[in-house]
Formats: structure tokens, sequence, C-alpha cells
């Protein structure tokens, strides 16, 4: 006559199960799949915010296929991909497969290295467009200037401006990638090591046959972490050209901070949205063909 | 569980007796963006108003500024939110659109009476046979200037037109001995409010006209526009009294004492009068070397939308003239640092011969308001022409007429809607 008496036991677990998955479940289609379908329907639409949506059927995609001020873009977050990806990489696991074999304050040195991470990107942003500035103010100029070097344009160049934003933007990642490559040596059993050892196997052999194969679920997991870090770089650009937002002359805007510019500058979140979904699009693909590469086969 | 009650009895009593008083009186809100100096002047507005008129109350809410034109859009049309409400005078056309706001009524807000009072650039509110918004305070242009490092120079007093700028900017810049600039004469860029110095005041006094058409098309690229862009340009690129972005931003270098001169508008005085040990002054815009004396200016207004309605409206059309007072354009003055819109109030002898203030109200008298259709993408044309001949070595001429044509299409793209 009940319900509750009419279900087996596995359905009940099942009940229970969906009862308490209900809560997340809900919250993510309010929060992140409704507000996602909603912005795909906005990039056929024309919105300024304040007056009623109105179809624009392809236009936004049109005009951002026209626009060189998105190809330009386009351009640009993928230079932070390619450069930041690889470069933070290397350099993550090369600190910490050496700091892996460090005793002498092994502790503090990590706590060294990961504290970049846990500081405000916006304050860390600012110090560092601080060191880049020209004589009087940059540390880095006031340098050269002292020992009679010319003074080099950091960000006031469409040249080195990007490379110049990026550098603290991998310095910042480093930390936690430093650490979770730390916890891949960690996992890997001392008894193959061992082994190599009394086969006489070189270094290097055991780093390439060994280590790195072994770490490759960890460096998929980095690369496609730091892929989609990079994809969505904008903190570090926003606060560092503040006077100039992804200037100078575009040469250092990422997608995210073309999406905000049109759409809470310009008012024009119809063609906001189209790029967004653009950039939903990218992350999409780079995830996947990351994935997909670095399977196991 | 008593004090529970006691709680909910009280809670009852104070909403019974609210009830009561609001039955005779009227609440009309006010919004505004969150700065601090505008919600104290406003809170004395308020006082005042409602000791004028005791029937109504006023609630004022105000935002961060980010936040501002979110909520103001979502809550107009669900019936929420203002009943006045203050806008940048930039945005009028997008509110009107959105039927956010109604009009002034011509009966108590008479369209030829205001053309009279007011400052003439406020008729860019003005739309027929009424006006749709009006503002407490302006805001203007001048020259800031160190009287420190003018001492130490040996200069007597700020330039009055645009060759004695150069020179004596020439006086102030020092360079150490790599020829690295680490005193600019004059802070320039365009990201600032140099863009508004090229548009409305040096394409003007070259002769020229920097938009037609109702600022719907760009006429900069033209004798004159070329002769203002050489002349900004010039002061980096021919005189060197001057590095785009010295010591980060222009107000920073200025207020580091590494600047001798630096144009910037009134909103700045509140925040050079904290800075310990800067003596400075404050003088009109340079003229043309023919005299002409020109300047820009902007505004917030303040407007009833179109969520008011019978008594409310009463009441908001009532606030509304008191916040255009003489009385409230004196209290802004004084407490925020805004100028007066009006004349009568601006040009009296104490506001138009203050140290401070004086130029800057003096400047009203000759200002241009720019029509934006989007500041910041307008901004960004001219920043980076400017780029393109500082860091790309483009001729000027070339760079500037890239620059009106990318303008126009930002207007055309706004207009054609």
């Amino acid at each position: 006559m009940n319900l509750r008496n009419t279900l087996t036991i596995r359905q009940k677990h099942i009940l229970w199960a969906w009862g308490f998955l209900a809560i997340p479940v809900l919250f993510y289609v309010v929060i992140r799949f409704y507000p996602t379908g909603n912005a795909i329907v906005l990039s056929f639409q024309n919105w300024n915010l304040l007056s009623a949506r109105t179809w624009a059927g392809a236009d936004n995609y049109v005009k951002l296929w026209h626009d060189e001020v998105f190809w330009k873009v386009f351009k640009n977050t993928f230079v932070y991909l390619l450069l930041g990806t690889p470069f933070s990489l290397v350099i993550s696991f090369l600190i910490a497969f050496h700091l892996d074999r460090v005793r002498f304050m092994h502790g503090f040195i990590r706590m060294m290295y990961f504290l970049p991470f846990m500081t405000s990107a916006v304050a860390m942003a600012w110090v560092w467009r601080w060191f880049y500035q020209p004589v009087p103010v940059g540390i880095f100029n006031n340098i050269l200037a002292t020992f009679g070097i010319p003074q080099i344009n950091f960000l006031n160049s469409t040249t080195n401006a990007l490379p110049a934003v990026l550098a603290p933007a991998i310095w910042a990642g480093l930390g936690f990638q430093v650490i979770i490559f730390m916890a891949g040596l960690r996992a890997i059993p001392t008894s193959y090591y061992e082994a190599a050892r009394i086969d006489g196997v070189s270094g290097f052999t055991i780093l390439t046959q060994i280590t790195i194969p072994l770490l490759k679920p960890t460096i998929i997991f980095i690369t496609v972490f730091s892929s989609i870090g990079f994809l969505r770089i904008f903190d570090h650009v926003f606060n560092m050209t503040t006077n100039n937002p992804g200037g100078p002359l575009n040469a250092t805007k990422p997608l995210v901070l073309m999406i905000y510019d049109t759409a809470f500058n310009g008012f024009d979140m119809g063609y906001a949205a189209a790029q967004t979904v653009v950039l939903f699009t990218i992350l999409l693909c780079v995830s996947l063909l990351q994935l997909y590469l670095l399977r196991d086969r | 569980m008593s004090k529970f009650k006691a709680f909910a009895l009280g809670t009852a009593i104070s909403a019974a007796s609210f009830a009561a008083t609001s039955a005779q009186a009227v609440e009309i809100e006010y919004w505004q963006y969150y700065f601090d100096a505008r919600v104290t002047a406003m809170e004395q507005l308020i006082e005042g108003f409602e000791a004028a008129n005791p029937d109504i109350t006023v609630k004022m809410t105000h935002f961060p500024y980010a936040d501002y034109r979110t909520k103001v859009a979502a809550a107009i049309p669900a019936g929420e939110g203002p009943d006045v409400v203050q806008l940048f005078y930039g945005w009028l056309n997008d509110y009107v659109e959105a039927e956010l706001i109604q009009p002034l009524p011509a009966d108590t807000f008479d369209p030829a009476r205001i053309d009279a009072e007011f400052f003439p650039m406020v008729q860019a509110m003005k739309d027929g046979d009424h006006y749709w918004a009006l503002p407490t305070a302006v805001r203007s242009l001048a020259l800031f200037y160190n009287e420190r490092l003018f001492e130490e120079a040996g200069i007597e007093s700020p330039p009055t037109n645009l060759d004695e700028l150069v020179e004596i900017a020439g006086q102030l810049t020092k360079r150490d001995g790599a020829g690295n600039i680490t005193q600019v004469g004059i802070t320039t860029g365009m990201n600032a409010q140099d863009h508004h110095w090229f548009r409305e005041v040096l394409v003007r006094q070259m002769g020229g006209e920097p938009y037609t058409d109702d600022y719907q098309t760009v006429n900069y690229n033209s004798d004159a526009g070329q002769a203002a862009a050489a002349f900004y340009t010039g002061l980096e690129q021919e005189h060197g009294v001057t590095a785009a972005g010295f010591m980060d931003e222009p107000q920073a270098a200025f207020k580091a004492g590494m600047a001798g001169m630096h144009i910037d508008g009134s909103f700045r005085i509140g925040s050079l009068d904290k800075i310990r040990g800067l003596r400075w002054g404050v003088a009109e815009l340079p003229a043309a070397m023919d005299g002409t004396q020109s300047n820009y200016s902007s505004y917030w207004v303040n407007a009833i939308t179109s969520k008011a309605e019978g008594e409310r409206y009463e009441a908001s059309v009532k606030f509304m003239e008191y916040v255009t007072s003489d009385a409230a354009m004196q209290i802004w003055l004084d407490v925020v640092g805004e100028l007066p819109a009006k004349p009568s109030v601006g040009m009296t002898e104490v506001n138009a011969n203050h140290d401070v203030y004086g130029p800057f109200i003096r400047g009203l008298a000759y200002a241009n308001t720019t029509i934006f259709a989007n500041e910041s993408a307008q901004r960004q044309v001219l920043m980076d022409m400017v780029q393109h001949v500082s860091i790309e070595d483009q001729p000027v001429n070339e760079a500037l007429a890239n620059a009106a044509k990318a303008e126009q299409v930002i207007l055309d793209e706004y207009y054609a809607d």
C-alpha cells in the first residue's frame, strides 16, 4: 500500500542517491547550464542591456568573421597557449624533479614556489606592471640604466608586451604544477628505480623510460588544466594594461578581455555572447584534442 | 519564546505605524552610483528637500559603478527601483530608446528658460520642445601645474597659449645621463583626459570642428585635425617634453611631483588635495595662437524614470526642481567639488575667481560636450592613433585618417539601429 514498502532495496538505494544528487544537479542546471544556453541564444540576438532583445540571425558571427581585432585577439589567445603551456610544463617539471631530491629546507623551498599561486593575481600583476615601467619607476629598467644599457620597452611595445605579460602568469601558476608533479613523482613505486639501478641503467634512461611514462596521467592533467588557464587568461593582462586594456595596439589582448570590453564597455551583449560561444568551442576542442592525443593506448 | 513574541509584536507595531504615516506621505526613490562625496552631498540635499516638503520622503540607494547600469535596466521595467535616477549624459540615448526615462514636463522645466539659465552644453539633453534630463553639476578641463617645479625652473606663471606651453614644458623636462626622461614637462596619455583635449580643444583651436551632423560624422581628418595631431604627437616626438606612459599614468606622475604640468578634469581636485607636500595650481587650458579657447565638459544628469506615476511623479518633479536649483548647485560644489551647471551660480564673484575652481568654471563658458556612441571604443581609436605613430612610426596624417575611419565605423554602427 505504501510506496516505500513496494520498492526493492536496490530501488531505494537509487532513490536515495538521486535524492542527494538532486541538489548539485539542480545547482548546475540553474547556474551553469541555463546561463550557457542563454548565452548561446543571446549570440543570435542584439541586446544593449537596456532595451528588449531583438533577433539578429547570424549577424554577430558574420561581424566577428570580418572583425580584424577579433583575428588579432584570436592569434594572441593561441600565442598565450602555445608559449605558456610548454614553458610552464617544462619549468615546473624541472623544479619538481630536482626539488624531489632536495632534503635541505625542502618544505621551505616548496612553500616559496607555492606562494605565488596563493597570491592575488591582481596584486601580482600590478607589482610586475611597476617592475616593467621605464625609469624612474621600473626596477628592471633602473638596473639597466645603472649599467648604461638602453632601456627596454617591456609593456609599451607590440613585440615585447605579450611575453612580458605572460611571464608573471606562468610564474604564478608554477607552484601548483610543481606540487602536482611532486605528488606524481612520489606515486611512482621505488621498486622500479631499485630494479633499474641493479641493472645499471643510466639516469637519463631512468628519466625517459620510467619517470616520464609513469607521469603521463599527471602530465595530461597539468596540460589540460594549464591550457584552459592560458586560453582564459584575463586578470594578468587586464591589470597590467588597464591604461589601454589589451594594448598597445591590441598586442596583448586575449579573447576574454575582448568579450569583457564588448559586453561592459560597448554594452553589445549579443556580439559579446558570440565571442563567448567561440571561446567555449575553442576550449572544448582543445581539451578534447589533448585528451585524445594523450590517451592511453 | 517570549522574546520572539515581543520581537514579533514590536515589528508589527512599527510596521503599522509606518503604514499610518506613509498614508499621507509619498516616498520616492533616488538612485545614484556610489561615490563618497556624492552620497554625502545628496544626503544634504534630501534633508533640505524633505524639510521644505514634509509630505515627501526620498529614499536614496547607491550601487558600485560597475553594477549601476545593469541594476537600473533590470529594475525599472519591473516597476521597481528609482523614480529619479542619475545617469551619465552619454547614456541618454540608450535610456530614452529603452523607455526608462520620461521627458521633464515643459511647464515646470521650460526649455527656453533652461536654454537661457544653464551653460550651453546642457542643451545636449534637449529634444525638440522638452528636456529629458538636467545636471546638478558639470565637469571641465584645466591645466594643473606643479608650483614647486615652476619656482625651481624660475617660471613665473603658467602658459597662456600653446607655444608657451611647449616652451615651459621644455624648461621643466629633466633627463638622466643616458637621455632617459626622469621628469616630464607635461604629462600625456590619450587614455586619460587627452582624448577630450584633442577632440574638443586642439582640433577646434586649429580652426576645425571635430564632428558634424550632431556628432554622427567624424570631421577631424582635416587640415585642422592634422595640425592638432601633429601638435599633440609633436610634444613627445619633436619637442621631447613628455613621454606617454611615463610613471604608468599621467595623474600618478603629477601626484608624485615628477611632472610639471598635467591636463585633467575638475574631479581630480579632491584626490590632489590629499597628496602631502604637493603644491599645485590650476590655470585655464592654453589658448591657440589666435586666442581661440575651447574646453570639454561632461556631466551626470538626473532624470525622472518611466516608473514614476501619479503622486510619485508629482513628487519627483518637485525633487528634480530642487536638485537643479541654485542652492543645490552650491552645495554640490562645496561638498563634491563639481562645478555648478548654471552661470548664475558658477559665475558669481567668489566662484569664478576661486583659485582652484575658477579656471574650470571660466572654461565652462566656451566648453563643448562630445556626444559619444561608445566612449571607451572612441577613446581607443585615438589611443591607437598615437601608438601607431609612436611605436610603429606611421606618418601622423595616415594614422589620423585611419582613426577617423575607424571611429566613423563605430558611429555608423551605433546610429544604424
